[in-house]
């Protein structure tokens, strides 16, 4: 189960915004999930280090040598609201 | 803000204050991409997909970048983890292109490792260094619009990823400072190594190092207090000053009977005060988790011996080198050693004067006193050590008296001229005293009754062979002008008396 | 000309013997997308003037000069950033984004000559197993426009099965090359996590994304990787293959031994399914190879595992789609933190938010340990499981599907009975395994697939005995829809 309060915390810090309706299907299909996965947190694998990579690998590195990079216009031809070479972004908090 | 705190108020607390420092590493390019480091470019030209963060690029790791990190660990006595791994930090802001920090988190480069400052009071201060780790930088916002050019005041803000992706080195020190001055002497000191290690242009205006401490207060004995984390302290006076503002405002909140909220906290230089910047954001879960776009690192012992080999010769060496090779005392060894320029100034002077006990005097005494209140770096004085020994000489051979060669110092700084024209331009090397030099030629007169008689008898030339006399007596330091009236005085009295 | 029955292999046997030339062949996929693409929706953006533009140049250069893939056509995933061409990963939140750099694989495609006739649909991200959580169209399975193809990779499978392209690049996170070849009859490999360079494939979940091929045989599918494999300087968990994999000659299995993974085979797959299945078993007797029943147990977490490390990473690589620098803007927005919440919402479709928030949750404070760290050693269980199995066994084989494609809409109201459908291919990326689907019949008409799945860097074997299997089944018929009458 995960509560309302909590689907609440977990949009905030992922910038989500669900309305109400939103909220009363995804709280119960977030629940059956989590209720799912905790199947593992109730496996004793104390014993195992957790795995990041299946195929270890280790010490991959580049030599520090410059590479070319974009322009200004490449740079920014994505950006929805551009001025001067900058990405403009509303107002901060 | 309103009053400060009373003495009394004041000394009944102790602050308790770690600092986290961002050194911007040298290296030609980036942390995790080829774009060029570079500083002052027009913005979003030093840039590519991967530091911009576009759908689906992938960091590498610049080998620099941790040959470099590696070199600071081992200066501050870290031991270098076995197996070091980054993390991501995930927070959105509009500096950071892809929302989450290429950063180190449980397993960082270098662990448990100290840092001995030396303190203007010739105390020494040990600061536990509990970790160093490498990190990439986030980008620039310029706040426009609005009055204030501030972030709290403008309309919008302007993103640009030149800077972003630049290596990082952060060294995270332990709670061991406990006020300003000694902040600032760390951070002082932190500077000097790294700039002796070559791995950052450690400039603080230019953002290449930069400080946030955690600070709390307690009443001494008392657990730890809550700590606030203080941002924003671009320069070693802000440093100091911020702390200052801030522990006085944690003292006074806490007399008041107010209790501290673990928050960050700005320092603002323009007012000189902090002010705490509370979010309708919660508070920072930052959902640390290993990067799976990159691999481990393990740097195994040859690698790590490899780049301690070529480390520069360290403050701790060098301060127990200098005390041992001159006889200085641990003090002034360590004051030497703690500032590379200075010890190295040092070095060449005793070196040129053979008096290194002289030489470590003037170079901590008035040499320091003076780039201190003029604020310039060994490197941009006037005097050279060429130019200082040849004041020493002067000292040495009795030309000058301690207190003359202090002024004569004073116009060398000023004037940038050489000590020996500075002295004959002024007299000043001479012995001018009337009645030193009278006792002088009167004992001089008494013990050559012959050429005395001499003289008396009309021959002036005699007279040479006095003032030379009198030159040779005092080194050539008398007045000659005084020297001639003395002579003629004392030859002539001789005669009355006769 | 008449496509449908070309192979890539053909195409370039073709080209080389100048019977047709590159913008001729070009042309008649156009042609064919024009005619079949209405119904079965696999393309997002088919660039013809550009692929006969390239084709056009292809015809230029003298035939003696050309490289052997040269004038090629094949279709891409829309995960895959082609410089200058829209790469939208099925999300209104990419709509318009025009990637200023080749992933490496394109890069690598580009060099070869091959020509891009257009960009494929998807589960927006890469999530989903249906192709209906594309943001802009639902593909149809090409066997029954009723149907699912399956998916993330639905666009990539679908246009193969119906001839629109001769071969496509998908990726497959935990089973989306593998699931959608499976439902549509044709053959999907998933290379050894790190064969292939993922620089430039619009990351899902950065530890098991893996770019592989669709192609209607088992020859186009090595010839496709060696095209793209390798070790890439910008993908730091790229290694490449120890050797080219070459052509898969193998006709018997004699010497083999395949282990039947005992618990991908029990109540959850459809009796057609199994039937199949087990037809497939006595084809690998037949042909001199020796199959035995091989328990993993720990692959019954494989789904458990795969649902936390997957939103864990996506809900950190999809925070960059933040309407700063590329991408869907919302229109208006009071402040910064509005713009973030607004733009994301608007961005994203349900299934991609169910899964940001599940990873967001499963990361954020207090639950790391118990969530992500425990899905971490539950994978190197399953690590520990498949080196036993391949200690005693060349390879390992399940079905790829539980079940045959299922009715558009039918899933879409129970997420997790959607990520359920995945049992089978899930461990095999969690593990960083090679696997291949290839057709090994019917159920009820539709196309029912068979999972081989090798030890790592084993693409050279594995391929040889999916070619084996796949020359004594000839399953790799087209679907109804195909048929030359059909595209009229
Ligand atoms: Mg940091
Ligand atoms: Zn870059």
């Amino acid at each position: 189960m995960i509560s309302r309060q909590e689907v609440e915390h977990v949009a905030k810090l992922a910038r989500l915004h669900f309305d109400e309706e939103e909220l009363a299907r995804l709280q119960p299909e977030l629940g059956q999930i989590i209720d799912y996965v905790r199947q593992l947190a109730e496996l004793d694998l104390s014993g195992l280090e957790p795995t990041s990579h299946a195929v270890p690998l280790k010490n991959v590195l580049r030599p520090d040598e410059p590479v070319a990079g974009l322009s200004q216009a490449e740079a920014t031809s994505n950006g929805p609201d551009v001025e001067r070479g900058q990405f403009v972004v509303p107002r901060i908090g | 803000m309103s009053a400060r705190p009373t003495g009394t108020g004041r000394e009944r607390w102790e602050a308790v204050i770690g600092l986290e420092i961002h050194v911007q590493l040298n290296t030609r390019t980036k942390m995790f991409c080829g774009c060029e480091v570079t500083f002052g470019e027009p913005p979003n030209t030093r840039v590519c997909p991967v530091c911009l963060g576009h759908p689906g690029v992938l960091p590498v790791t610049n080998e620099k970048a941790v040959e470099y990190a590696t070199r600071i660990a081992l200066a501050l006595d870290c031991r270098i983890a076995d197996r070091t791994i980054f993390h991501r930090k995930n927070y959105f802001y509009p500096d950071l292109p892809k929302a989450y920090q290429i950063s180190q988190y449980d397993l960082p480069l270098g662990i448990g490792g100290h840092l001995h400052v030396e303190l203007e009071d010739g105390s020494n201060l040990r600061v536990g260094i509990t970790r160093v780790h490498m990190e990439e930088d986030a980008g620039k916002l310029i706040h426009a619009g609005g009055a204030s050019g501030r972030i709290d005041g403008a309309d919008y803000s302007l993103a640009d990823f030149n800077r972003g992706g630049t290596p990082l080195v952060e060294v995270v020190s332990e709670p061991d400072i406990s006020t300003p001055d000694q902040a600032r002497a760390y951070l002082v000191q932190l500077r000097n190594l790294v700039e002796q290690l070559g791995v950052s242009d450690v400039n603080m205006e230019e953002g290449s190092l930069r400080c946030d401490a955690n600070v709390s207060v307690r009443k001494p004995g008392d657990p730890l207090g809550t700590k606030t984390e203080l941002k924003n302290m671009n320069s070693f006076r802000f440093l100091h000053r911020g702390l200052e503002a801030e522990i006085e405002r944690q003292i006074e909140a806490l007399e008041s009977g107010e209790s501290i909220v673990q928050e960050t906290v700005h320092f603002d230089p323009a007012t000189g005060t902090v002010s705490t910047l509370r979010s309708k954001e919660e508070a920072h879960d930052y959902r640390y988790f290993p990067e799976p776009d990159l691999t481990p690192i393990e740097l195994d012992a040859a690698y790590v011996e490899r780049v301690r080999a070529g480390l520069p010769e360290l403050p701790a060496a060098r301060k127990e080198r200098l005390a041992g090779q001159y006889g200085l005392p641990p003090k002034d060894a360590g004051l030497l050693a703690a500032n590379k320029p200075l010890g190295d100034y040092f070095e060449a002077l005793a070196g040129a004067t053979g008096d290194a006990r002289t030489s470590a005097n003037w170079v901590l005494g008035d040499f320091s006193a003076y780039l201190n209140t003029a604020g310039l770096e060994v490197a941009e004085c006037p005097v050279t050590v060429a130019a200082l020994t040849e004041l020493l000489g002067l000292i040495a051979d009795g030309t000058l008296s301690g207190k003359m060669a202090k002024e004569v110092f004073e116009t060398m700084t000023s004037t940038g001229e050489s000590a020996r024209s500075i002295v004959a331009e002024r007299g000043l090397g001479q012995i001018s005293d009337a009645g030193e030099l009278d006792a002088i030629v009167a004992r001089i007169v008494a013990a050559n009754p012959g050429p005395a008689e001499e003289f008396r008898q009309g021959r002036d030339r005699v007279l040479g062979f006095f003032v030379g006399q009198v030159m040779k007596e005092t080194k050539g330091q008398a007045n000659p002008q005084m020297v001639n009236d003395l002579l003629r005085k004392h030859l002539g009295s001789q005669v009355s008396q006769g | 000309m008449d496509v449908t029955t070309l192979t890539a292999h053909r195409c370039r046997e073709l080209l080389a013997a100048g019977e047709v030339s590159a913008v001729e062949l070009t042309r008649a996929y156009l042609d064919r997308i024009a005619a079949t693409d209405g119904a079965v929706q696999a393309y997002l953006a088919v660039d013809a003037a550009g692929a006969v533009a390239a084709a056009a140049a292809v015809d230029a250069k003298p035939r003696g000069e050309r490289l052997p893939w040269e004038g090629v056509p094949i279709g891409l995933k829309d995960v895959l950033c082609v410089k200058g061409m829209e790469t939208t990963c099925g999300s209104r939140i990419l709509k318009g984004y025009i990637p200023p750099y080749d992933a490496t694989v394109i890069a690598k495609l580009r060099d070869a000559g091959l020509i891009f006739l257009g960009k494929l649909n998807m589960d927006e991200f890469a999530m989903g197993s249906s192709t209906e959580n594309s943001a802009f169209q639902t593909t149809r399975n090409p066997w029954d426009l009723d149907r699912v193809p399956g998916g993330s990779s639905g666009g990539s499978a679908a246009c193969v099965a119906a001839s629109e392209a001769p071969w496509a690049l998908g990726t497959d996170t935990g089973g989306s090359i593998r699931q959608p070849a499976s439902l549509c009859g044709v053959v999907g490999l998933k290379p050894t996590y790190g064969a292939v360079s993922r620089y430039g494939l619009v990351a899902f979940a950065s530890s098991l994304d893996q770019i592989g091929s669709l192609t209607r045989d088992v020859r186009d599918a090595a010839a496709l990787l060696d095209l793209i494999a390798g070790r890439d300087p910008r993908d730091s968990t790229s290694i490449g293959l120890p050797e080219p994999v070459g052509e898969p000659g193998r006709t018997s299995l004699e010497g083999l031994r395949f282990g039947v993974i005992g618990e991908l085979i029990g109540d959850a797959c459809e009796p057609g399914v199994r039937e199949v299945f087990d037809s497939a078993v006595d084809a690998i007797g037949t042909l001199g190879g020796v199959c035995e029943e091989v328990s993993l147990p720990s692959v019954e977490r494989g789904i458990a595992a795969y649902y936390l490390i997957a939103p864990s990473e996506a809900s950190s690589n999809l925070a960059r789609f933040d309407g700063v620098r590329y991408g869907h803007r919302t229109a208006e927005s009071e402040d910064l933190y509005e713009m973030y919440v607004r733009t994301r919402s608007e961005g994203f479709g349900a299934e991609v938010k169910r899964r940001i928030m599940i990873g967001t949750y499963a990361l954020s404070a207090g639950y790391y340990d118990a969530y992500y760290a425990q899905a971490q050693r539950t994978r190197t269980l399953i690590i520990q499981d498949f080196a036993r199995a391949f200690a005693a066994f060349d390879f390992l084989i399940s079905p790829t599907s539980p079940s045959v494609a299922f009715k558009i809409g039918e899933r879409t109201a129970d997420p997790l009975s959607m990520y359920l459908s995945d049992l089978c291919t899930i461990p095999v990326n969690l593990a960083a395994l090679p696997g291949i689907s290839i057709p090994a019949g019917f159920s009820a008409g539709l196309p029912v697939g068979l999972q081989i799945i090798g030890p790592h860097f084993s693409e050279r074997g594995m391929l040889g005995a999916a070619h084996a299997l796949e020359h004594h089944l000839r399953v790799n018929v087209m679907p109804p829809l195909a048929a030359p009458e059909a595209a009229r």
